[in-house]
């Protein structure tokens, strides 16, 4: 009973974190975006800063009519933003945030696979609501989606695998475990296109090419509005805390801090987050939309040579030091 | 995850009688039901789309069934490169040439007996010779998993090294010759505008536009041209 009792424990605080992350990253966007263009973003709701912005934007959600479009494919449209949600929703069950086995949602074994697989199901959603919409910007979001994807998923998969090389493990609390501060350096190739491809997959500017809202409204999301509208942009926020929080444990050695600070692992993972979705935010505010076919330039012609020499590097180094 | 593990730890107490029902065969057993109607709706359903979505939902069951016989390494590649990336390309490529909503009347072909007379005896044939190969074989589903990474890495690099190298070398044939033959296509296409007159102001991918339900040119192409 006590083990049941443990699961049920685990399983509520991450979906909690899953709740409450997201929004927190939501609501510094807007102050953080606005500061950075020299307004001053939400101000009145909650009062103290706009600080309940995102929670009267749920209210304001929750209240509009869910519109199904006449000619749209009923079931599989009203089932994407779900098919969208739900995978962040269980890697963030594999993404250790302490040390131990009592830090982590749930120790899988293979995880570095598990997480990479799930989030790749994640955009599965894009695809649906694209093609169930019946209208020519989704279908055409939808097909950019699609060709994102295949491009970013290589590199992603490719400097995962550098990591797991260097621990001599796919589980991610044993490459936590493994981790040196010197890994860093070594690393850091692989954890910038890892960080990169991971942007170009969750489709945050600069890649925000599928969903454009200035040329093809909002790609897959056009015909969607109310709640389910809210649940595609709770996972794009759901998202970011995803690869960050992997970018954190696989690149960045999670709860290794500087000065070795017993019991305050969790406070280095979740700084370290706080400061990759920083970036994230600064970069949408900071890079124009790259086009198409820069976008597919960039993953072939660059990130994928720098994966494939970041995994040689390792190998090599990881022969030498052995 | 935490589920199946915790039906792992439950179940299969007694010692291996011919189908126990003991909690983890009675999962598989759902699962594979499930996983076998998915596959034979993939195959029957008249609209494109909902045969690629039912498709995921086959392959989804699989790397359930992968995961309940302790194979977690094997569950997780299905899900990433099946799941994740076939069933994306075949999307891609439905959604790049026709994917109406609705009924495709066309979408079902004369050969359906045919296929189904192959389609039997294939699957005659692989049971017939896993049942023969593992009759006497059995996954211990309490102890240490058996399909782990470590034991799955092992096996692959210490007693299949060759197989694997030869099927590394056949994927990159494939691989050389997709690009060979999608080169060799590229030039056909674009040499006759240069000969005839005719195709002036039209573009190459226009005999594409044909096929399409609702006369849309091929998008991405177009993109790409801007």
């Amino acid at each position: 009973m006590n083990d049941a009792l443990d699961v049920t424990l685990r399983l509520l605080i991450v979906f909690a974190v899953f709740l409450t992350f997201p929004l927190i990253i939501g609501q510094t966007e807007h102050k953080v975006m606005a500061h950075m263009q020299g307004r001053l973003g939400p101000m009145y709701a909650g009062g103290f800063h706009g600080w309940a912005q995102l929670v009267a934007d749920g209210v304001k959600f929750a209240q509009k009519e869910d519109i199904v479009p006449a000619g749209a494919d009923r079931r599989i449209f009203q089932l994407a933003p779900a098919v969208a949600l739900l995978p962040y929703l269980l890697v963030l069950l594999a993404i250790p945030i302490g040390p131990g086995e009592g830090a982590v949602g749930e120790v899988i074994d293979a995880g570095v696979f598990f997480v990479l697989a799930v989030m790749g199901v994640g955009v599965l959603g894009s695809l649906m609501a694209g093609w169930a919409s019946a209208n020519k910007f989704s279908l055409l979001g939808g097909l950019r989606t699609a060709a994102q994807l295949l491009a970013y998923e290589l590199p992603m998969l490719l400097t995962a695998a550098s990591v797991a090389m260097a621990a001599g493990t796919v589980s991610i609390p044993g490459i936590l475990d493994a981790f040196q501060w010197w890994w860093l350096p070594w690393q850091i190739v692989g954890a910038i296109v890892f960080f990169v491809a991971g942007l170009a997959e969750l489709q945050r500017p600069p890649f925000d090419m599928p969903v454009a809202d200035s040329e093809i409204i909002f790609g897959a999301y056009t015909e969607y509005t109310g709640l389910r509208f809210a649940l595609f942009l709770l996972a794009e926020y759901a998202g970011i805390v995803v690869l960050c929080g992997l970018t954190t444990v696989l690149f960045l050695g999670g709860w290794h801090g500087p000065w070795g600070a017993d019991g305050l692992g969790w406070v280095w993972t979740l700084l370290k987050t706080a400061v990759l979705a920083f970036i994230v935010i600064w970069l949408r505010v900071t890079y124009p939309r790259l086009r198409e076919d820069q976008l597919q330039k960039l993953a072939w012609t660059l990130l994928v040579p720098l994966s494939l020499a970041q995994i040689a590097l390792t190998g090599i180094v990881k022969v030498v030091i052995s | 995850m935490n589920a199946v593990s915790a039906a792992l730890t439950t179940a299969a107490a007694d010692p291996h009688g011919f189908l126990s029902p003991t909690g983890v065969e009675i999962a598989f057993l759902l699962v594979g039901l499930v996983t076998f109607g998915a596959a034979l709706v993939t195959v029957t359903t008249r609209q494109l789309v909902h045969a690629a979505l039912w498709l995921v939902v086959t392959l989804g069951g699989l790397a359930v069934e992968y995961l309940l016989l302790t194979a977690e390494f094997i569950a997780w590649v299905q899900v990433l490169i099946y799941v994740g990336s076939v069933v994306v390309l075949l999307l891609f490529g439905l959604m790049l040439t026709r994917a109406p909503i609705g009924r495709s009347p066309d979408a079902d072909s004369g050969n359906r007996w045919a296929a189904l007379t192959v389609a039997v005896a294939a699957a005659a044939a692989l049971v017939w010779v896993v049942v023969d190969a593992f009759r006497t074989t059995w996954i211990d589903l309490d102890g240490p998993a058996a399909g782990s990474t470590q034991a799955t890495g092992a096996s692959l690099f210490q007693n299949w090294v060759l197989p694997f190298e030869a099927l590394s070398v056949l994927l990159l044939a494939a691989l050389v010759g997709a690009i060979v033959l999608s080169r060799k296509a590229k030039a056909e296409t674009s040499s006759p505008p240069v000969n005839s007159r005719a195709a002036t102001g039209s573009s190459p991918s226009v005999p594409d536009s044909r096929n399409h339900p609702d006369g849309r040119n091929n998008p991405v192409e177009q993109e790409g041209g801007r």
